[in-house]
């Protein structure tokens, strides 16, 4: 079984005087399956593209194993690539695209045979190698793609936005398919997404790019619960963002002063941040709703505001929340019922101080 | 997404790429020096040297002193001119109703942007003769009906006359392609400011298309310009082209008035396709939305549906004269001073088939040749700046393209001049008597054609599939013979054919370049033919066999442009 390891130290890459990614420093295990996930622009297509050969780095290296494979001609890294738009060739039957590599690899008619039978048993497809890329759905184009580079048994796998040209139905059926795929091979796998939630739910690992900045690498858990910087916090989940100063620490409270929102007074966490300039960031989920008037929960801090918007989402309601200058989004669980505050309501906001995080880039 | 995704892929710096290209980049280099760039430079420097090598402009002086060519100056400029007037006015109806209505003559106009193309002016010429000539069929009978003729085949009327009939489609073709990617919303929204009928077309319409006007017009003010056979079969010698080749071949290679009308030539071509692409800098109208529907389409009234078959079917009748006399006249026994031929035979046939077998096989060599040599150098050039990041590759493509703006004369006249004395390798034989010259300045002529067909079937071609084929382990040299050729065949046949129908029917250059009659392919034999009246006969056979090798090398160009594009994307879901 090929288990490869990948390290990236300090990466760099310029598109003439437009830097596109920063000293990025990564180290991807044997036989993980690993997200890059970023918005468009970030660099993380430009990474891939950069591990299978096609963009040249211009100081740094990129260990496979621990070779540096710098400078090493694509075809010959080992590494197979499945590209967001499949890339079959027009002008070949299926079993011909699967047979590619092997042809390259001048392996023997019978093994060829029997490994290219094998990848389309792998992928279920046996019974399509007469047919063209043409005559098939997106879902099978996206299969025989991966057929064609399993084949050649590469040391790592790349996926390009394997999902992204596949309906929504189609896209969760598939992720579930790559990831047994991907556990059945044990390859070493690398794919790229622009959609957290695909991100999330298949891969063991991932880093946040942004701006061509690795901004954080952690399992779904992690950078959910513990994002290192605002822009991690708001691009894995929803984020509410208070930028201000925590100044006062001292016995079991902290004082923060929101920017636009005034001072608020808060129980001390069990790692408490270092005083200075820092982002308030939790989840919208993590708030409490209430009436005036209603009950409150001592163990969370309060704030007034008054709704502003609502919107009905099924699971739940969503409010945007003006408190003071700022407008908070807060989530409320719908159960059939349960009455939604209009516009203009009189709001409370609980918000639990277990679930506040204090960033400070 | 996934565009914005693309496209910074494009941009990306790509891992280095060896030698090869390099290699490719100057060999390619080397040939268009040698084989284009040295030749038209020294006919530039010799119309600017005198005989002892000093710098002069004396010859520029001494050619306008001398009337006949101050005449033929202005014939040839007047000529070129008024036959894009008149190309344009029987092709703008034409491109109109096509993109406007909806009707069934739709057809029978491409039939006819095409048509006229397939019939190497000269021989039409000679046919036009018969049926248009002071004594051809059309006077013959207008005296009989109505004691009138009209001169309409005589001189430089004859020529324009010829000229527009042969080369209107390429305006045709370019302003139908242009309209049709005007977006129909801005027709719309005009219609909805409150402009209508002529206004909107003057106003909107026209201006939208005007890039692919220009271009086709330009076109044709070159080629016209630049035409030696129609005047020559004609008989019409006082313009710029048959005067150059007169100079060239009685007083000799040496005389430096040949060079200067050469110069003048070059010039005026190079400024009016400069001319139309400055204009036009920066105005591109493809203004096609994705999503957006083309010009919206109408049924023709009545009396607009006669006006418009009158025009087609009064055009159409021109455009097949030609083909119509060169057919009867490769059928006649006799044929002089009749409406139709007296009576029929087939014997023309026969003796083209027993003298002539040489100049088809002349033509086959050096048309294979020159097409073989096309297509690969396109590819290469097409791959080079499409694929590669080698500094100055544009360069290949400008050098390649300027082609465009020699006439054939001027290259061939330079081939003489730049490889007078030189021998072949190996023996004494001299480069100018062999046929290898001939077969050069075919490719290198008809190379902007080729190469065009080649970066349009590159770009078809996602880079991806050629990444994709890396990624499982193929070299550079393998995805290009896998994958990357396989996908541009069609487009590459297609550029061959085009290179081998243009060539197989090219004569300026043919006229300066054969040195001996063995040499001699059909174009020049048709020319030869007709300059007798007993060889008219065969002349016209050799002539109908050249249309039909040409017009279905045409059809099965589009053909191959069309089955590889349904290859290469099914249905492009990407």
């Amino acid at each position: 079984m090929n288990q490869a390891s990948l390290e990236c130290r300090h990466i760099s890459l310029s598109y003439g005087a437009t830097p596109v990614l920063r000293d990025v420093n990564l180290k991807i295990e044997p036989g993980e399956f690993f997200a890059l996930l970023g918005p468009s622009g970030s660099g993380k297509s430009t990474l891939l593209r950069l591990i299978a050969g096609f963009n040249q780095h211009q100081s740094g290296e990129l260990l496979i194993d621990g070779q540096d494979i710098s400078g090493v001609p694509p075809h010959l890294r080992g590494v197979g690539m499945v590209f967001q738009n499949y890339a079959l060739w027009p002008h070949m039957t299926v079993w011909d695209n699967v047979a590619f590599g092997l042809v390259e690899r001048r392996e023997s008619r019978d093994a060829i045979r029997r490994k290219v039978g094998a990848a389309l048993e792998l992928v279920g497809l046996q019974d399509y190698g007469q047919r063209r890329p043409g005559q098939l759905s997106g879902g099978q184009q996206q299969r025989v793609a991966l057929a064609r580079t399993v084949v050649i048994e590469p040391k790592l796998l790349l996926l390009d936005e394997p999902l992204s040209n596949l309906d929504k139905q189609l896209r969760v059926q598939m992720r579930e398919e790559l990831k047994n795929l991907q556990r059945q091979l044990g390859l070493t796998t690398i794919f790229v997404t622009h959609d957290q939630e695909e991100a999330m739910t298949t891969a063991d690992r991932m880093a946040v790019l942004d701006q061509g900045v690795l901004q954080q690498v952690g399992t779904a858990a992690g950078l959910y619960d513990e994002p290192h910087n605002r822009f991690v916090a708001g691009f894995v989940g929803t984020a509410n963002l208070l930028e201000g100063q925590v100044s006062a620490l001292d016995g079991d409270t902290l004082v923060f002063d929101a920017q636009d929102l005034g001072r608020l007074t808060l129980p001390l966490p069990a790692e408490p941040p270092a005083p200075g300039a820092a982002t308030l960031a939790f989840r919208p989920h993590q708030i409490r709703i209430a009436a005036e008037g209603e009950p409150a929960d001592a163990d969370r801090v309060w704030l007034q505001g008054r709704v502003e918007a609502a919107e009905f989402l099924g699971e739940f309601s969503r409010y945007r929340v003006r408190v003071g200058e700022v407008a908070l989004v807060a989530d409320q669980p719908h159960y059939a019922g349960g009455a939604m505050f209009p516009p203009g309501a009189q709001v409370r906001l609980g918000l639990a101080p277990t679930q506040l995080r204090y960033l400070h880039r | 997404m996934p565009v914005a995704h693309l496209s910074t892929a494009a941009r990306a710096p790509r891992a280095s790429a060896g030698l090869g290209p390099w290699i490719a980049f100057a060999l390619i280099l080397a040939f268009l020096l040698v084989f284009l760039i040295l030749p038209v430079g020294t006919v530039i420097y010799t119309a600017f040297v005198t005989d002892t090598g000093a710098l002069t402009v004396g010859h520029f002086g001494n050619f306008f002193d001398q009337l006949v060519f101050r005449e033929s100056f202005f014939n040839s400029l007047w000529v070129a001119l008024a036959s894009t007037f008149f190309a344009s006015v029987i092709a703008l109806p034409l491109a109109y109703l096509t993109v406007r209505f909806e009707f069934r003559g739709a057809l029978l106009i491409q039939t006819l942007g095409v048509l006229p193309l397939i019939m190497p002016p000269f021989v039409g010429a000679v046919a036009l003769q018969l049926i248009f000539g002071r004594s051809g069929s059309v006077n013959l009978l207008l005296n009989d009906w109505f004691d009138i003729t009209i001169p309409i085949m005589d001189g430089l009327v004859g020529v324009t006359f010829v000229e527009s009939i042969h080369y209107f489609p390429f305006i045709l073709l370019n302003l139908v392609a242009a309209m049709r990617n005007i977006d129909g919303a801005m027709e719309e929204s005009a219609l909805n400011l409150g402009a209508r009928g002529w206004r909107l077309f003057r106003r909107v319409i026209f201006p939208l298309a005007m890039p692919g006007y220009l271009a086709g017009a330009a076109l044709v003010f070159v080629k016209v310009f630049d035409d030696l056979g129609t005047p020559l079969v004609m008989g019409v010698t006082n313009m710029l082209a048959p005067q150059a080749y007169l100079r060239i071949t009685s007083v000799g290679v040496d005389d430096p008035l040949g060079y200067v009308i050469s110069v003048i030539m070059i010039v005026f071509s190079i400024l009016a396709l400069w001319l139309a692409a400055r204009v036009m800098k920066g105005k591109d109208y493809a203004t096609l939305q994705k999503g957006g529907g083309a010009l919206q389409k109408r049924r023709l009234s009545k009396w607009e549906a006669l006006l418009a078959y009158g025009w087609i079917a009064l055009v159409l009748a021109v455009v097949l004269a030609p083909h119509a006399g060169i057919l009867l006249m490769s059928l006649a026994q006799v044929w002089s001073f009749s409406v139709l031929p007296d009576s029929y035979t087939l014997a023309h046939y026969a003796t083209v088939f027993s003298d002539a077998r040489g100049m088809m096989a002349n033509t086959l060599l050096y048309c294979v040749l020159a097409a073989g040599l096309d297509v690969v150098i396109g590819t290469a050039i097409a791959y080079l700046i499409l694929r590669t990041r080698l500094p100055a590759r544009q360069w290949l493509d400008w050098l390649a393209s300027a082609a465009l703006a020699i006439p054939g004369l001027v290259l061939a006249i330079g081939y003489l001049r730049l490889f007078k004395g030189v021998t072949l390798p190996g023996s004494d034989q001299l480069v100018v008597q062999t046929w290898v010259l001939i077969m050069l300045a075919y490719a290198v002529r008809r190379l902007p054609y080729a190469l065009r067909s080649c970066m349009a079937a590159l770009q078809q071609v996602h880079v991806s599939l050629e990444e994709a084929a890396q990624s499982v382990g193929a070299s550079r040299l393998s995805t290009i013979r896998r994958v990357t050729v396989p996908l541009m065949a069609g487009g590459i046949l297609a550029g061959f054919v085009t290179s081998f129908i243009t060539a197989a029917v090219e004569l300026s250059a043919t006229l300066v370049l054969v040195s001996t009659e063995s040499q001699a392919p059909m174009s020049l034999g048709i020319y030869l033919y007709m300059q007798s009246i007993a060889g008219r006969g065969p002349g016209a056979a050799l002539g109908v066999l050249a249309v039909l090798v040409v017009g279905l090398g045409t059809y099965f160009s589009h053909r191959f442009v069309e089955r590889s594009r349904a290859t290469v994307n099914p249905s492009a879901k990407a």
